[in-house]
C-alpha cells in the first residue's frame, strides 16, 4: 500500500495536471512548442527534485515518488511527463549516483529545482540498441582536457533555453566513459528540433561535438565504466517509463468513461453497448495490471533487491498497455478520436514511442530471456 | 507576526451534496471533503505575509475529525502549526455559532492578523469575517485583492463593483480575501512530508471556556425548516430573429416584468 505522503503527492500532481496542464497543453502540442511556464511551475512544486536528497536541493523523496508523479502527469500529457522523466532519471540521477562531491554541488541544486534541465546522450545515429557496436563518438585526453568528437541522435531536453548539461557517452581508448558537457561549450551544438509523430511539446534534438573541449574533471564516474553506468541508469529509467505508460493507459480510460456516457448512437449512449463496455473494461484491466507491475519493480528497487527482470517486464507490459489503450480509446471516440483537439488523439500519437525509447520491446524481451538463463 | 488563517473543509463541489433528513444539516459524512477553494488563497496570502514579515502561520479549523485532511493540506503548503476545533457539541453550527467558537479559539491562540476566504462554497453566507471581527473587537477588512502590512498598519485593496477601494486599519485585524489576490501554490513533496511532523492542537468545546448555549446547533440562530430538491429547469423560450427579433425579445422580457 502507498504511504499517506505518496497518496497526497499523487493527489497534488493529479490536481496540477488537470488544472495547469490539461487546459493549455493541446496548443503547445499543435505548435510543437516547449511549455516553459508549465516546467517552471513543476519546478516550483519540486517535481524535478523528487528522488534527490534535500542536501542537494531535492525533495528528499524516493524514486517511487517520481514514478507516481510521472503517472499522474502522463494521465493528462506525455510531453510534459517525458520532460520530467528525462531531466530527472536520465539527467540528474547519473550525477547523483556517480558524480563527485564537486559535480553534485555544481549541478544537482539547479537540476533538482527545475531551473536547469539535464540530458542524457547515449544513442547515436548509427545505433541505439547496440550501443557499443554503434558508438562513434570519441573523447581523447589532451593535457587536462577531454576533446570530444562525434554526434548523438534523439536526445531529450537537449536544446531548451534552460538545458544546462548533457552526460555524453564516448569511446575513450576503446572503452566507454561518460563525460559531462555543459551547454555553451565551444564545439558543442544542438540541431533544430526533430519533427516527431508524438511527444510534440517535448524537446528532442541531434547533438554534435566538434573538437569540443571540457576539463578532465568532467569525467562522470569511473573511466571505462560508462556503459555499465548507463545500463544501471536505464534499469531505473524503465520503471519510470513504465509509470509514464500506465499514466497514458489510464488517461485513455478516463477519457472513454466520460465519452461513452455522452455520445449517443441508435438511441442509447454508446456505453450502453456491451461491445463498448468490454473494450473499456479491457483497457482498465491493462492499466491496472501494468501499474502493479511497475509498483512491484519499484518496490524491489527501493528495497535494494535485484529488479532488472521486473523492470523489463514492467516496461514491456506497460508500453503495450499504453499502445493498446490508445488504439482502443481512439476507436471508441470514432472520428473525434482522430482529431488533435481530443486528448485521445494525442495519446494515440504519444503511445508508440513508449515501445521504443529507453530500450525497445525487443530489448525488454532479451533482458527477460537473459534473466531466465536463455542465451544465444 | 502571528498570522492565523481560518480554513474550512467543505464537500467537494464536484460531487452531489445532500442535507440530512433528521436535523436538516449538511451530510458531511456522505461526501468527500476538500479545502474550501477560497481558503487556499487565504493560506497562500498568509504564507506570503510570513515570507515578507517573518513570524508564524497557524491554521485554525473547526470541523469533524476528517477535517484533519484539510489541515494537513494547509500545513503541506507551508503553514507552521494548526489548531483543530473538534467536538460533537459544535456540530450543526450556523455562521453565528461558528463565529463564536472561532473567536473563543482565537482569543486563546492570539493573533496579529486573521486571514480567511470571503465565503465558503457550501453555505455561502459570506458573513463570518464580519462576525469574527465584531466578536474580537478588531477592524474587518473584507474582499481583499491585495494586502500589505506596514508596521502596525494593514492596507488592502477591497474589490467593489466599480473597481477597488484602498482601506487601511491598524493591527490586529481580520482580513478576508477573494481569488484575485494570488495564485495558491501546490504543496511540494517536502512540504507534504514535513506536514506530518507539524504540531496540530486539538481543542474541544470545554477548552473554549465558552457558553455552551451559544455553540453548535443549540447556539444557532438560523434553522432550516424545510428543504426540497431543486425543480428541473423548464425549457427556455427561443426567439428566432426574422427581422423583429429585438421587439420579440423585449416583449418576452416585459412579460416576465424584467423591463
Ligand atoms: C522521442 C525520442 C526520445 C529519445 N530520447 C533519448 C535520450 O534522451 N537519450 C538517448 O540516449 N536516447 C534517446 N532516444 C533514443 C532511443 O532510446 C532509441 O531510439 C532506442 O533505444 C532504439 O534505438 P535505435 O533507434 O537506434 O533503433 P535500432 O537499435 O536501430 O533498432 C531497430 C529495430 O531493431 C530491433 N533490434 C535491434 N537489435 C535487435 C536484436 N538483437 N534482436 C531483435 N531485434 C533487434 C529493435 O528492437 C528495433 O525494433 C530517444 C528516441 C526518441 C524517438
Amino acid at each position: 500500500m502507498l504511504s499517506d505522503e505518496h497518496l497526497e503527492l499523487r493527489k497534488t500532481v493529479s490536481a496540477f495536471a488537470r488544472e495547469e496542464v490539461a487546459p493549455v497543453i493541446g496548443d503547445f502540442y499543435e505548435r510543437g512548442e516547449f511549455p516553459y511556464e508549465i516546467v517552471r511551475k513543476m519546478g516550483a512544486m519540486g517535481l524535478f527534485g523528487l528522488p534527490i536528497p534535500e542536501e542537494h536541493g531535492g525533495m528528499g523523496g524516493d524514486y517511487f515518488a517520481l514514478c507516481l508523479a510521472l503517472e499522474e502527469l502522463a494521465r493528462v500529457d506525455s510531453s510534459v511527463a517525458i520532460t520530467v522523466e528525462a531531466a530527472v532519471s536520465l539527467g540528474a540521477m547519473p550525477i547523483l549516483r556517480f558524480g563527485t562531491a564537486e559535480q553534485k554541488a555544481e549541478w544537482l541544486p539547479r537540476l533538482a529545482s527545475g531551473e536547469m534541465l539535464g540530458a542524457f546522450g547515449l544513442t547515436e545515429p548509427g545505433g541505439g540498441t547496440d550501443v557499443p557496436g554503434g558508438m562513434r563518438t570519441t573523447a581523447v585526453l589532451d593535457g587536462d582536457e577531454w576533446v570530444i568528437n562525434g554526434s548523438k541522435a534523439f536526445i531529450t531536453n537537449a536544446g531548451t533555453d534552460i538545458t544546462g548539461v548533457v552526460s555524453v557517452a564516448a569511446l575513450t581508448d576503446g572503452l566507454i566513459s561518460t563525460i559531462l558537457v555543459p551547454t555553451g561549450t565551444p564545439g558543442f551544438s544542438a540541431s533544430k528540433k526533430y519533427s516527431k509523430v508524438g511527444w510534440s511539446a517535448s524537446d528532442t534534438r541531434e547533438l554534435s561535438f566538434n573538437d569540443c573541449r571540457v576539463p578532465r574533471a568532467n569525467l562522470l564516474g569511473e573511466f571505462g565504466r560508462g556503459y555499465a553506468q548507463f545500463l544501471q541508469t536505464l534499469d531505473e529509467g524503465r520503471v519510470a517509463i513504465a509509470a509514464l505508460s500506465v499514466g497514458l493507459a489510464q488517461g485513455c480510460v478516463d477519457e472513454c468513461v466520460t465519452y461513452v456516457r455522452e455520445r449517443h448512437a441508435f438511441g442509447h449512449p454508446i456505453g450502453h453497448y456491451q461491445a463498448i463496455q468490454f473494450k473499456v473494461s479491457d483497457m482498465e484491466a491493462r492499466a491496472h495490471t501494468a501499474r502493479l507491475a511497475y509498483y512491484h519493480a519499484a518496490e524491489r528497487m527501493l528495497a535494494g533487491l535485484p529488479f532488472k527482470k521486473e523492470a523489463a517486464i514492467a516496461k514491456l507490459v506497460a508500453s503495450n498497455a499504453a499502445m493498446d489503450n490508445a488504439r482502443d480509446g481512439t476507436q471508441i471516440f470514432g472520428g473525434y478520436g482522430f482529431m488533435n483537439e481530443f486528448p485521445v488523439g494525442r495519446f494515440y500519437r504519444d503511445a508508440k514511442i513508449l515501445e521504443i525509447g529507453e530500450g525497445t520491446s525487443e530489448v525488454q524481451r532479451m533482458l527477460i530471456a537473459r534473466e531466465l538463463g536463455l542465451t544465444a | 507576526m502571528n498570522i492565523v488563517v481560518c480554513v474550512k473543509q467543505v464537500p467537494d463541489t464536484a460531487t452531489e451534496r445532500k442535507l440530512r433528513s433528521d436535523d436538516k444539516t449538511l451530510d458531511r459524512d456522505a461526501v468527500d471533503g476538500v479545502i474550501n477553494e477560497l481558503d487556499e488563497y487565504a493560506v497562500e496570502e498568509a504564507l506570503r505575509l510570513k515570507e515578507a514579515h517573518g513570524g508564524e502561520v497557524t491554521v485554525l479549523t473547526m470541523g469533524p475529525a476528517k477535517a484533519a485532511d484539510t489541515i494537513r493540506k494547509a500545513l503541506a503548503m507551508g503553514a507552521d502549526k494548526a489548531v483543530h476545533l473538534v467536538d460533537d457539541a459544535l456540530a450543526g453550527s450556523d455562521a453565528l455559532s461558528t463565529s463564536y467558537a472561532l473567536a473563543q479559539a482565537l482569543g486563546r491562540v492570539g493573533f496579529d492578523v486573521v486571514v480567511l476566504g470571503s465565503e465558503s462554497t457550501d453555505a455561502r453566507t459570506g458573513v463570518l469575517a464580519a462576525m469574527l471581527a465584531e466578536r474580537l473587537g478588531v477592524p474587518q477588512l473584507s474582499q481583499a485583492r491585495k494586502v500589505e502590512v506596514n508596521g502596525s498598519a494593514v492596507t488592502i485593496e477591497r474589490v467593489t463593483d466599480y473597481g477597488y477601494d484602498r482601506v487601511e486599519a491598524s493591527l490586529p485585524a481580520v482580513v478576508s480575501v477573494v481569488e484575485k489576490i494570488n495564485e495558491p501554490r501546490y504543496p511540494s513533496f517536502k512540504g507534504i512530508m514535513a506536514a506530518k511532523k507539524k504540531p496540530v492542537e486539538t481543542l474541544g468545546a470545554a477548552d473554549l471556556e465558552a457558553d455552551a448555549g451559544q455553540l453548535g446547533l443549540a447556539g444557532a440562530w438560523s434553522e432550516v425548516v424545510d428543504f426540497a430538491v431543486a425543480p428541473p429547469r423548464a425549457a427556455g423560450t427561443v426567439v428566432k430573429d426574422e427581422g423583429d427579433g429585438g421587439a420579440k425579445a423585449a416583449e418576452f422580457l416585459a412579460s416576465k416584468k424584467f423591463i
